[in-house]
């Protein structure tokens, strides 16, 4: 090999650029190969970045990075097929610096952590796909692309949700479909007015939705609608399986959730501004890969990491956390000039110190409690009727509460024993 | 907002496309012979693959690289590979 590195970090989507610019402000030579012609160009989320964890590696990193809006107001939404049962939350403490969380678009927020990373002084190359990983003697010792080669002590993985490479090297099977989740959005252009006067929103004030049932037709999953400055994240995540078994297609499905009498009325007069896909790593601890071998460590959406309950989620920060833990590892194994699993192992250590792993085991039951039915078929046709019921008056004596609860029970299947049975187990898994 | 066809949709997408380059091989024969969900036909989120003359067939401009196809795939026969760099969707806002 011709040239030699420090580190090579594959993928600049958060993960990447956040341990690049880790490395390269210890001085460390750091080159960050993406194959999109800028950072950010392949990455798509919902879009509610939970910065705590950024804001510790660029401080007030809000202002300066194209953030859109600071959500204060948090809805979880219950849909059926006519009707939906909202939970709004809306808070002060969330227009408070430094903020909990942002909407974020990651064609222009990666592209700018990926120049901070540049600016930290690591050589971005973009438009660049590497095609594997050169293995020596059971070691990483560099990346191939086309008919290029380059060498580096360490290789950080920070491709994606697919990570053909980690793929390539034996740390993770092939997928089951169980794990993973297909993400669809679109982006609809609103003017900023629209959109405050619409949502009840002051100046950046944003708002966050979760929804469940209808919106993915019963599938595990969600729909989300989040606020930017002048356009609407609007989308759903659908549980490959459950795709795969019902043999929904995701474009009509996402069609329909539009076209929903509850949803249609925000997003009036709206123009699409893009229309993508992505895959979400679901399978929690069950999925993830091996993090490191001698000379390379895995983070982010590459390493499975990802949290969902249905109503929240979320990778980036992981990605982010996951990233600057690698950097620290790889820092370690420079002073002792030592780069094989025995110093580069100190990154699962550090990661399960910090919140990434922490978050990881306490959500382990999500991925199970996601699959429960109950939650997507049953409980918004409930909340729908025991509302109608308690709302409608059509000229007949009322009943008391608790006779409504036990028909809405009784329409929509439910007994009093599930009931009791999802409670204990959402409040232990979520 | 108005209803919009998937086609119609995809044409406000950015593509850098790389002519005469397909980064998806479909080897029918294996479909025919033992895939029983044919699965890609209907999980791509922009209907890349359809059934022509019997035939799996990917059309494979509008693809956005999510992978669902390749992972749902239960067989060897989706060659699926990202695009060369600087290649394919790009998302402006992503
Ligand atoms: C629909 C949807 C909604 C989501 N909503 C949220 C949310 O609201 N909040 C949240 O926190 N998370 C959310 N997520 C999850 C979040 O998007 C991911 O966890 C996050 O993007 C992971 O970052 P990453 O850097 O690990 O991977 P990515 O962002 O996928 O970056 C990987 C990078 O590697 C590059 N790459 C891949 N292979 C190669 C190669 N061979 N050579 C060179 N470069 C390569 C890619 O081009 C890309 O830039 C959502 C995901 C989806 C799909
Ligand atoms: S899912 Fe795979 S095997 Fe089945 S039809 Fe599609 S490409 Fe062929
Ligand atoms: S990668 Fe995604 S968009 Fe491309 S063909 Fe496969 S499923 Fe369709």
């Amino acid at each position: 090999m011709e040239e030699k590195f420090d580190v090579i970090i594959v993928g600049a989507g958060l993960a990447g650029s956040a341990a690049a610019y880790k490395l390269a402000k210890e001085g460390l030579e750091v080159v960050l190969v993406e194959r999109g012609p800028y950072p950010g160009s392949k990455n798509l989320s919902g879009g509610v970045l939970y910065g705590r964890v950024l804001e510790k590696l660029i401080p007030e990193y809000w202002k300066e990075a194209p953030v859109e809006r600071y959500i204060t107001n948090q809805i979880i939404s219950f849909m059926s097929e006519n009707a939906s049962f909202n939970i709004d939350f809306r808070s002060q403490v969330f227009n408070e610096q430094p903020y909990n969380a942002f909407s974020v678009l990651r064609g222009k927020f990666d592209r700018w952590l990926g120049e901070q990373a540049e600016q930290a002084g690591a050589m971005l190359v973009p438009g660049i796909k590497v095609d594997r990983v050169i293995v020596e003697n059971g070691r990483a010792v560099g990346i191939a692309a086309g008919d290029e080669e380059m060498g580096a002590d360490v290789i950080i993985l920070a491709d994606g949700a697919n990570s053909f490479l980690a793929q390539q090297l034996g740390l993770r099977g092939r997928f089951n479909p169980a794990h993973l989740a297909v993400g669809v959005k679109e982006l609809i252009g609103l003017p900023r007015e629209t959109i405050e006067e619409r949502f009840r929103l002051s100046g950046n004030e944003g708002v966050a939705y979760g929804l469940v049932g209808f919106a993915t037709r019963g599938v595990a999953g969600g729909g989300f609608l989040y606020t930017n400055q002048e356009s609407i994240s609007i989308g759903l995540v659908m549980h490959l399986d459950e795709l795969i078994e019902t043999g929904l297609r995701p474009a009509e499905v996402i069609e329909d959730f539009l076209a929903h009498p509850s949803i249609a009325p925000l997003i009036r007069g709206g123009k699409l501004l893009e229309y993508g896909a992505h895959l979400v790593p679901e399978g929690g601890l069950a999925m993830m890969p091996r993090l490191y071998m001698d000379g390379l460590l895995v983070v982010g959406d590459a390493a499975g990491l990802s949290v969902n309950n249905g109503f929240v989620v979320r990778g980036m920060d992981l990605a982010i956390g996951s990233g600057i833990a690698a950097a620290e590892a790889v820092l370690e194994a420079k002073k002792k000039n030592d780069f094989s699993v025995q110093t580069l192992g100190v990154y699962q250590r550090l990661m399960a110190e910090s919140f990434v792993l922490k978050d990881m085991q306490t959500y382990a039951g999500a991925p199970d409690f996601m699959k429960n039915e109950r939650l997507y078929k049953v409980y918004p046709e409930f909340l729908a009727s025991l509302m109608t019921a308690i709302y409608q008056h059509e000229g007949v004596p009322k009943q008391h509460l608790l006779p409504m609860v036990m028909q809405s029970l009784k329409n929509s299947h439910l007994s009093l024993l599930a009931l009791a049975q999802d409670g204990l187990k959402g409040v232990r898994s979520l | 907002m108005n209803r919009m066809s998937l086609p119609e949709k995809l044409a406000v997408n950015k593509y850098e496309l790389d002519e005469g380059h397909p980064h998806i091989e479909v080897k029918a024969e294996i479909c025919n012979a033992i895939c029983k969900t044919k699965a890609c036909l209907f999980v791509c989120p922009v209907g890349v693959y359809s059934e022509q003359e019997g035939k799996v067939v990917a059309d494979w401009a509008g693809c956005v690289e999510c992978g669902t196809c390749k992972a749902a795939c239960p067989t060897e026969a989706l060659v699926w590979e990202y695009p060369r760099g600087g290649f394919g969707i790009i998302y402006r806002y992503g």
